[in-house]
């Protein structure tokens, strides 16, 4: 099994931690794992993406051109990689930013006003992990506690708050 | 799962290096390897080493002879354009029989070019780069674990045959992050180097780092005797995997980033009913004739396809190994563009025909 | 019989390849002075350039590293980088130091290395056999000027040591000359400043020797002293341009 998701949005959303939770879980659960984020002139517009994939195989290369997932937090995001999904992918879109509808008919689209729900919560900073809590529910990549055990070695011990935070985060989004 | 951490290249590559014994690095920004320098802008402060941003890349791998001259294992770190401005330094420090390791974090060129991963430095880095007759040894990892590796191999090869070595990754293996251990080495009791500028202490003759040899004769000796250190190294240095490469029909030939990409392809031609092995060279210099020499000794007719990121520069080392006894394709995409596995199974169904 | 002058111990016992006349040889002894006479000659590695004092490296008896055309300063630095309790000193001339290495010399000085430079400013290429330098004065005949420097095309000569003193990282810079007894006192002084400056971790030191190229400059080395102190020590003159202690007091 493989699982291949682009995470794109503004620079400063979280969008690379994004991915890097979901490949640090993988790796914690003995997956081949890989994170590619976009770098040099791209990021300096005040866009980021990353590609991550987890995979029972040797992953060949870090690039995804088609993915399966697509986790979109501003509206160029979703305009650049809406038409890359795979047919019968997933798109989760934050639609408290995004004004727009998907296109798609082929993919299931989850709306998640994930930027809305984190400052209604207090938690500003955090509508990234609103989004994983949300990818992860939809595409059982990992389990909740999987998840949740992944974050709590990502966060550093000194910043145990934080961890709560997150962790408050992930599950409005899994359960929403 | 062991002691798997979840890390970046460039800065796996850069501890990997500190755990090699490595405390000095001199460099100077530039995409994508921009990462070790930042790494090591943070480290080596606090166990005591050294990092400077030279004012220019040849000012860095000048201060790398300088370092690697007084005795300690030292390192610098570009890209592309970056390693074309060192090539004046590499000849001397080769010149010089000084150790040292160079970093290429490879994008594609020529000139400023662009920033994303390439393989279009093969020639710089396997036929000279910078003048005389002189040799790097290359080491080509295709993964962030193999980097790490290679790293502390790039050090111990260095000194022991006084040569300057290069790290050849490509600007994604710097950027991506992947699951990575690093092994415990044991670098408190390296050999001595008698032959560093680290003062006479009046308790011997002086010591002279110099590439400079007027006497014609005196620099062939010289020039000789190195030669024989390149022979050893091709004795005992080369590195590359090979896999199905004896009943295969058709031998993918990959280094680096790419050779993943070739192994999906491989895979999934395997699927198809092709016939497909892939020798993966893993020193660019040395590189692996022998492989071929396994591979070409079944009998069997065989096709060798050469994929690069670049316009067909390690395809020629490939002719040479092959000698005419098979067919050589070649399959690349250049200026920064990655070929897909299904780009290169096309060429292997192209090549084998429809099944 | 008591020997009342010897060679340095520091310098080498081989003959120097340097044209008759030529001040380098001056220098070199007057730098292996100081180094017997500091008792560094075993902690000390020196950096030879590129240009007459290519060989260098053969003239002084501690350890030496010989650098590519200009980059002396960043080989210095990375031997001192990786040795700091050690000395270490570059020895260049005006177009390695100046032209093709300038890059190099302002940022060892702007770093304040605490290494020592000595640099010999003869206004000429020597060892090529004559051309333009960085320092050839306005007017001056050489190979590559052969009409006299044109200021217009051929740019202005810089002044290093003015210049390098602008910055904050150096700590001692002195011009001088070695064509009187007195001169040579003065030169030896200041070498041996700029090595105790090091010795003492002030940061970057440099000596400018003002100089000569008999053969070149096609006169005799009387004649060249004279042609020195008549056009060059007016453009540029002797001194010290900087001194943190002098600052410190």
């Amino acid at each position: 099994m493989t699982h291949e998701t682009i995470f794109a949005g503004f620079g400063g959303q979280g969008i690379l931690f994004a991915g890097k939770v979901i490949a640090y879980a993988g790796m914690l659960e003995g997956k081949n794992v890989s994170h590619l984020p976009s770098y040099g002139p791209e990021m300096r517009g005040g866009t980021a993406n990353c590609s991550v994939i987890v995979s029972d195989e040797d992953v060949a290369s870090p690039i995804i051109t088609e993915p399966a997932n697509l986790v979109v937090m501003n509206g160029p995001s979703l305009d650049k990689f809406e038409n890359a999904v795979i047919p019968g992918g997933k798109i989760f879109i934050d639609s408290a930013l995004i004004n727009r509808k998907c296109e798609r008919d082929d993919a299931d689209v989850f709306e998640i006003p994930a930027t809305q729900m984190a400052n209604d919560m207090g938690l500003p900073k955090l509508a990234n992990m609103i989004m994983v809590g949300k990818l992860i529910k939809e595409t059982q990549m990992f389990t909740w506690e999987q998840l949740k055990g992944a974050v709590t070695k990502l966060v550093p011990a000194a910043k145990a708050a934080m961890l709560d935070s997150n962790i408050k985060a992930l599950e409005a989004g899994y359960n929403y | 799962m062991g002691n798997k951490v979840l890390m970046k290249g460039n800065e796996a590559l850069a501890e990997a290096a500190i755990r090699a014994g490595c405390r000095h690095f001199f460099g100077y920004p530039i995409t994508p390897q921009t990462e070790v320098s930042a790494y090591m802008a943070k480290k080596m402060p606090k166990i005591g080493g050294t990092f400077l941003q030279a004012e220019s890349e040849v000012s860095a791998i000048n201060m790398v002879y300088g370092a690697g001259g007084a005795g300690v294992r030292v390192m610098t770190s570009s890209s592309s354009p970056g390693i074309s401005l060192k090539q004046e330094g590499i000849s001397y420090i080769a010149g010089a029989d000084v150790p040292c390791v160079i970093v290429n974090i490879v994008r594609g060129g020529p000139g400023l070019g662009g920033i994303q991963p390439a393989q279009s430095d093969y020639f710089q880095a396997t036929k000279g780069g910078g003048h005389g007759d002189y040799h790097l040894v290359v080491l080509a990892p295709s993964s962030i674990q193999e980097m790490v590796d290679l790293t502390a191999d790039a050090f111990d090869i260095g000194d022991k045959y006084r040569c300057p070595v290069m790290i050849m990754g490509d600007g994604m293996l710097g950027q991506m992050m992947e699951p990575v251990e690093f092994k415990d080495t044991d670098v408190s009791d390296l050999p001595e180097k008698e032959w560093a500028t680290s003062g006479t202490g009046m308790k011997r003759k002086k010591n002279i780092i110099n590439s400079l040899f007027i006497e014609a004769s005196e620099l062939e000796d010289l020039v000789l005797e190195r030669q024989q250190r390149y022979d050893e190294i091709i004795k005992n240095e080369v590195r590359y995997e090979a896999i199905d490469t004896e009943g295969a029909d058709i031998i993918l030939v990959a280094y680096g980033t790419t050779a993943r990409i070739a192994k999906t392809a491989m895979a999934k031609a395997k699927e198809l009913g092709y016939k497909v092995g892939i020798i993966r060279p893993i020193t660019l210099w040395p590189f692996p004739f022998e492989a071929f020499e396994k591979a070409l000794s079944s009998g069997t007719k065989k096709t060798f396809l050469s994929v690069e990121m670049s316009m067909g520069q390690m395809v020629e080392d490939v002719r040479l190994a092959v000698n005419g006894r098979a067919d050589v394709e070649f399959f690349g995409r250049t200026g920064g563009i990655v070929p897909t596995p299904k780009e290169i199974l096309a060429k292997i169904v192209e090549i084998g025909g429809a099944k | 019989m008591e020997k009342v002058f010897k060679r340095p111990h520091a310098l080498s016992d081989v003959s120097f390849h340097y044209c008759p006349g030529c001040p380098h040889g001056i220098v070199h002894r007057l730098v292996a002075e100081v180094i017997d006479e500091l008792g560094i000659e075993g902690d000390t590695i020196g950096v030879a350039p590129v240009g007459c004092s290519v060989f260098a490296y053969n003239y002084f008896e501690c350890d030496m590293q010989e650098a590519a055309h200009g980059r002396a300063p960043a080989v210095a630095t990375g031997i001192k980088r990786a040795l700091p309790d050690k000395v270490v000193f570059t020895y260049q001339g005006d177009g390695d130091l100046a032209a093709i290495g300038t890059a190099e010399t302002v940022h060892v000085a702007a770093r304040g290395e605490n290494v020592t430079t000595i640099f010999i400013n003869n206004a000429i290429y020597g060892m090529t056999g004559g051309q333009m330098a960085p320092t050839t004065l306005a007017g001056q005949v050489t190979q590559t000027s052969p009409y006299g420097r044109d200021i217009k095309t051929q740019g202005n000569p810089i002044r290093v040591s003015e210049m390098l003193a602008t910055l904050d990282g150096p700590a001692y810079i002195e011009r001088v000359t070695v064509d009187t007894v007195p001169h040579i006192k003065q030169a030896k002084a200041a070498i041996k400043k700029a090595f105790q400056m090091q010795l003492d971790g002030k940061g970057f030191s440099l000596v400018e020797v003002v100089s000569t190229c008999p053969t070149n400059w096609g006169m005799s080395p009387q004649e060249s002293f004279e042609w020195m102190r008549e056009n060059m020590l007016p453009h540029y003159p002797l001194g010290v341009y900087k001194d943190i202690t002098k600052e410190e007091n």
